[in-house]
């Protein structure tokens, strides 16, 4: 293993996507992910690559979907109000089948909002965001190693299962330092017939197009493309299951929350109450299964988020409403303090709720 | 030293992330676990920064410092602002070349340090936050200067490699203040 150095988690994915294969990146600078762009900016001209800064995040994932077409790994990256501005792109990968890396370093909204940290773009990520039927495999990392390591299998997930694969982070985890070392990064070279190479005059053309006017096709499309979501629900869920063995309490929380929310099980423990959390590191697909099979163990879930309660929704999903779910919360940029969660388990666990 | 948390405040400018990144290497070349989170909003921008740096033995939760052990208060604002945070027996080194308070708590260690003065000196006058980091070393318990060229090494680009004299100089004469 490489000397582990510091590195912000923006940098982090920047240096993990050079390393899965990424040569193309297209962006448009907004706080707190800026790094990103920065980071490629510089590396990309010296390894043949093509960092580009766009006119707007809208040109940006054109491009992603021009150079997807040809079957080369690429990505772009934004913080909130930029992704809104690539969703109609992004339904449009999603459309054609097309693989891609979209990293969403999120801030406080709605509208321009803030620039403070923030998870409020979860159902914008996980229900698709954009128009139409599709889903898009969301990774939330919770740590700059995280960052890295989920940049680079987001890369192989996008290609394997030609969808869009979306790192949902937020300003904390873009801006702050933690010792990484990026190696171990391992290139799943997937097959790509259907990318536009040039034929050559040697084979029938391929055709990239998300247009399909006969709505039977365009019914048989959609079946097809959630068959493939199930595979992908079956095989790919990832998860962090901490302190569960004998929990009463289960906590739900992804990304910087998550950290947060250790902190707070560690003095909740101390006290000597029984908590634990499951961390989903896949957001889409989520881990309904440990979530259901939790239910019948613990007597309560809280979820912890940046948002007014989104997630929430897919944890009374997946529990199939057999315990309650309670939910600690800060939104605007706030972030909520182990104290904060730590009252918040208090009060579940007294059964003030 | 089972965890240590650091705050870091003062005016854009004055080198508060940089002196924070600084003690965020030495742990992690002192095979500690650590994090350093700076602040990022419009108060980057001409008024206050200020960096979160946890160094632990232990894997770090949560990498933000509401509480902080330590807080480096390098003009008035932040001092004025983060005072109240500190957890009781915690420390707090002042520039007191640039704040004329004092500390009204009487459950906390307080030490004031005339770091702008002593770097104009010493014609270093960029380096006030690494005097002021030179004192933090000393009075930290478990933290020893014996990594310091290494960790400036690591931080100190090719191209300035004439200020890694001057830091260390800096690092020492806070020392032995």
């Amino acid at each position: 293993m490489s000397e582990k150095v510091l590195m912000k988690g923006n940098e982090a994915i920047a240096e993990a996507a050079i390393k899965a294969g990424c040569r193309y990146y297209f962006g448009y600078p907004i706080t707190p992910q800026t790094e990103v762009a920065a980071y490629m900016s510089k590396r990309m001209p010296k390894i043949g690559g093509t960092f580009l800064q766009a006119e707007s995040e809208i040109a940006a994932i054109n491009m992603v979907i021009g150079v997807s077409s040809t079957g080369k790994r690429v990505m772009t990256s934004s913080s909130s109000p930029g992704v809104s501005l690539k969703s109609e792109g992004i339904s449009y990968l999603a459309g054609c089948d097309l693989p891609a890396l979209v990293v969403n370093v999120q801030r406080g909204g709605p509208g321009l909002g803030g620039i403070q940290p923030s998870q409020s773009d979860y159902f914008q990520a996980t229900k698709g965001g954009s128009h139409g039927d599709y889903h898009n495999i969301v990774l939330a990392p919770s740590s700059v190693s995280e960052m890295a390591m989920l940049t680079a299998k987001g890369f192989n997930l996008a290609d394997k299962y030609r969808m869009v694969c979306m790192i949902l982070a937020d300003g904390t985890m873009g801006q702050m330092m933690e010792p990484v070392a990026i190696d171990d990064i391992v290139i799943e070279e997937v097959a790509k017939p259907w990318a536009l190479t040039g034929t050559e005059c040697k084979r029938p053309r391929n055709i990239v197009n998300s247009l399909y006017l006969k709505p039977e096709q365009l019914e048989q499309k959609n079946f097809e493309r959630f068959e493939k979501y199930k595979t992908v629900e079956e095989n790919e869920v990832m998860y962090e299951s901490y302190m569960m063995d004998d929990a009463e309490i289960c906590i739900v929380s992804f990304g910087i929350t998550a950290r947060v929310s250790k902190n707070a099980i560690v003095a909740a423990r101390a006290k000597g109450i029984k908590v634990g959390m499951i961390r989903p590191i896949t957001l889409w697909p989520f881990p309904k299964k440990p979530i259901l099979e939790a239910a019948d163990k613990v007597k309560a879930f809280i979820t912890v988020e940046m948002n007014m309660g989104q997630m929430i929704q897919d944890v009374e999903l997946a529990e199939r409403c057999k315990k309650p779910v309670y939910l600690c919360n800060r939104t605007g940029g706030m972030i909520p303090s182990p104290e904060e969660v730590l009252a918040s388990i208090e009060k579940v666990n007294g059964g003030e709720n | 030293m089972a965890t240590t948390r650091m705050l870091f405040a003062g005016f854009g400018g004055q080198g508060i992330l940089f002196a924070g990144k600084f003690m965020a290497y030495k742990g992690l070349i002192e095979d500690k676990q650590v994090s350093w989170l700076p602040s990022y909003g419009p108060e980057m921008r001409g008024g206050t920064a200020n960096c979160n740096v946890i160094i632990s033995d232990e894997p770090i939760g949560s990498p933000i410092v509401n509480k902080p052990d330590v807080l480096v208060a390098m003009n008035l604002p932040s001092l004025e602002k983060f005072e109240a945070s500190v957890v009781p027996g915690g420390k707090i080194f002042i520039d007191s070349t640039l704040i004329d308070k004092k500390v009204e708590r009487t459950d906390v260690e307080v030490f004031y340090i005339p770091a702008t003065k002593t770097a104009n000196d010493m014609n270093i006058s960029t380096l006030a936050n690494m005097i002021i980091t030179g004192k933090l070393i000393k009075e930290i318990p478990g933290f020893e200067m014996d990594s310091v060229d290494k960790v400036l090494g690591k931080i100190i680009s090719a191209r300035h490699q004439d200020m890694l004299e001057f830091n260390k100089k800096a690092l020492e004469t806070g020392y032995n203040m």
